[in-house]
């Protein structure tokens, strides 16, 4: 491949209906438009149910649209692929493997050879600070370093793309203001594009170049806002502040529209 | 200092207590129809001094190893088959269901028909009475997985061997130790009616024995050392369960 996309991530008229329990279709996501940059940080922000799971599941692979297209680097994406790492709110580790043997899971799964794999494991989690934890098992350990645990698990196969969906959402806010800022070091030290959810405005303001505000009923996004703001961000600065006000005033719009569709039913 | 209180001496005061009252109790009765404990222990004596215990407890140990092995051997892999694969497991379910309320002891007129007087339908029986419950709780084990750690195991790129060998039976694997447990149960109970019904030897051969020379003691000594063998096989899987539950890193 000689040109490069545009876009790593290039979504185009993309929707996503369910079929309900009792037979009705649900349209999760309508007719959605996104480009997401290489390298780029992005944030999914948005009220629960407005379809943020599902938009980062069809990037990851593991839906399919109803109808519309998701490339990765120009590609469709029609499966989850190691080089697209999903990071999960609960984490996802394998209780029965230590720290170490749980960050090396993703390496045996590619076939890399035992004293390779043991030398990337060994960097992905000094990388999270977890050099002191590896022979512990998962249930020894708090959930900031489990979540830790999962991250270096997806760094240690050097994943172009790093989709997270609320993986702070589970943590108490002094661990996750740590980790938002550990996150963002390790961003700027391997460059992956990250696809970051969360349902929280402050995490998306401090974390994301762009942050991307949907709205339900149906899914869409609302609108995307850059944050020109240079990395790490002061969070008491008076520039981010006024971004926040920009943000939450969109954001109380997307609830009043939710709400007026609400009470029409 | 309180463990070891409510552990070992307030169980024991119960025990001492319930054997005191039997004893008090049994006194009001001829013993051939309620022996004492006293009497039991002395049947106990009785049977061990002239080997007929110690034969039989070994022959009972092996049938129930025998038939317990067999079921663990056959449960676990089929288990594992069919919790993976849906489809295969709704073919299959109606006929499980219709089987496994039928009672092991009523298949007993058929097991003699089939293998004669002798191991064989006794074996047999505890068989089928660990065989259920090792296959429905493997099923279910593996149906348990958590979808995450499905996801995780694709994600990264894991092939269906790897992910059923090094995911899919480990998450399943305490699952699994519960089914073994319950067998272990179920298949013990079964042992002595299996043995009561056609066998001419084991425990359950011995407490049948004694009722037809009206040795009530011998009878009762037979269903004294069923429960302790019974309590001390449960301890010994305990025990290895909390040290596999150690090393698959789940608290015990
Ligand atoms: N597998 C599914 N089957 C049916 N409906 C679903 C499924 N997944 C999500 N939905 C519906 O799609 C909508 C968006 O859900 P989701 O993407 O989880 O939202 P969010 O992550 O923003 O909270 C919700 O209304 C939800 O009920
Ligand atoms: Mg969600």
């Amino acid at each position: 491949m000689s040109e490069t996309p545009v876009s790593k991530i290039q979504l185009r008229n993309v929707e996503k209906r369910f079929r309900s329990a009792r037979g009705d279709q649900q349209i999760a996501l309508s007719r959605l438009d996104l480009d997401i940059k290489a390298g780029e940080f992005v944030c999914l922000v948005g009220p629960s149910g407005c379809g943020k799971t599902t938009l980062i599941n069809l990037m990851a692979g593991f839906e399919k649209p109803t109808s519309g297209s998701v490339l990765i680097d120009g590609e469709p994406v029609t499966a989850p692929n190691p080089d697209h790492i999903m990071i999960f709110q609960d984490y996802g580790l394998y209780p029965w493997r230590t720290v170490l043997g749980n960050v090396l899971f993703g390496l045996q799964a590619r076939g890399v050879p035992a004293a390779q794999a043991r030398e990337k494991a060994l960097a992905a989690l000094e990388m999270v600070g977890l050099s002191q934890s590896i022979d512990k098992h998962p249930h020894e350990l708090s959930g900031g370093m489990k979540q830790r645990a999962s991250i270096a698990r997806a760094l240690a196969v050097e994943p172009s793309v790093l989709f997270m969906d609320e993986p702070f959402a589970a943590l108490d806010a002094f661990t996750r203001l740590h980790l938002q800022d550990e996150l963002l070091r390790i961003w700027t030290e391997t460059k992956p594009t990250v696809v970051f959810v969360t349902h929280d405005l402050d995490e998306a303001i401090a974390l994301g170049q762009r942050v991307v505000l949907m709205a339900p009923q149906p899914g869409r996004i609302q609108k995307i806002l850059e944050v020109k703001l240079p990395h790490p961000r002061e969070r008491t600065e008076q520039e981010f502040a006024t971004f926040r006000k920009r943000l939450f005033t969109e954001f109380h719009l997307v609830h009043q529209q939710a709400a007026a569709v609400e009470y029409q039913i | 200092m309180r463990s070891w209180l409510e552990n070992y001496l307030v169980p024991l005061l119960t025990v001492a207590a319930f054997v005191l009252i039997w004893q008090v109790a049994a006194r009001r009765y001829p013993p051939e129809q309620f022996p004492a404990p006293s009497d039991v222990v002395l049947a106990i004596k009785e049977l061990s001094d002239n080997g007929v215990l110690w034969t039989n407890i070994g022959i009972s140990l092996a049938r129930f190893a025998a038939a317990y092995l067999m079921a663990v051997v056959a449960g676990i892999p089929l288990g594992l088959f069919l919790g993976r694969f849906t489809r295969c497991h709704r073919a299959i379910d109606p006929l499980i269901q219709v089987l496994r309320p039928i009672s092991p002891i009523a298949w007993f007129p058929l097991a003699v028909l089939w293998f004669g007087i002798g191991n064989a339908p006794a074996v047999f029986i505890i068989f089928l009475a660990s065989f259920y419950p090792v296959l429905l709780t493997t099923i279910s084990s593996v149906r348990g997985v958590p979808p995450v750690y499905l996801k995780v195991s694709t994600n990264f790129g894991a092939g269906a061997f790897l992910t059923f060998v090094r995911v899919i039976v480990p998450a399943a694997f305490p699952g699994i130790m519960v089914g073994l447990h319950i067998a272990v149960g179920t298949g013990w109970i079964h042992l002595v009616a299996g043995e009561m019904l056609g066998a001419q030897s084991g425990l359950g051969f011995m407490i049948v024995d004694a009722r037809n020379f009206l040795r009530t003691d011998q009878v009762m000594a037979g269903m004294l050392l069923v429960g302790l063998l019974g309590l001390a096989i449960y301890k010994a899987m305990k025990t290895f369960e909390k040290a596999i539950g150690r090393r698959w890193g789940v608290a015990a």
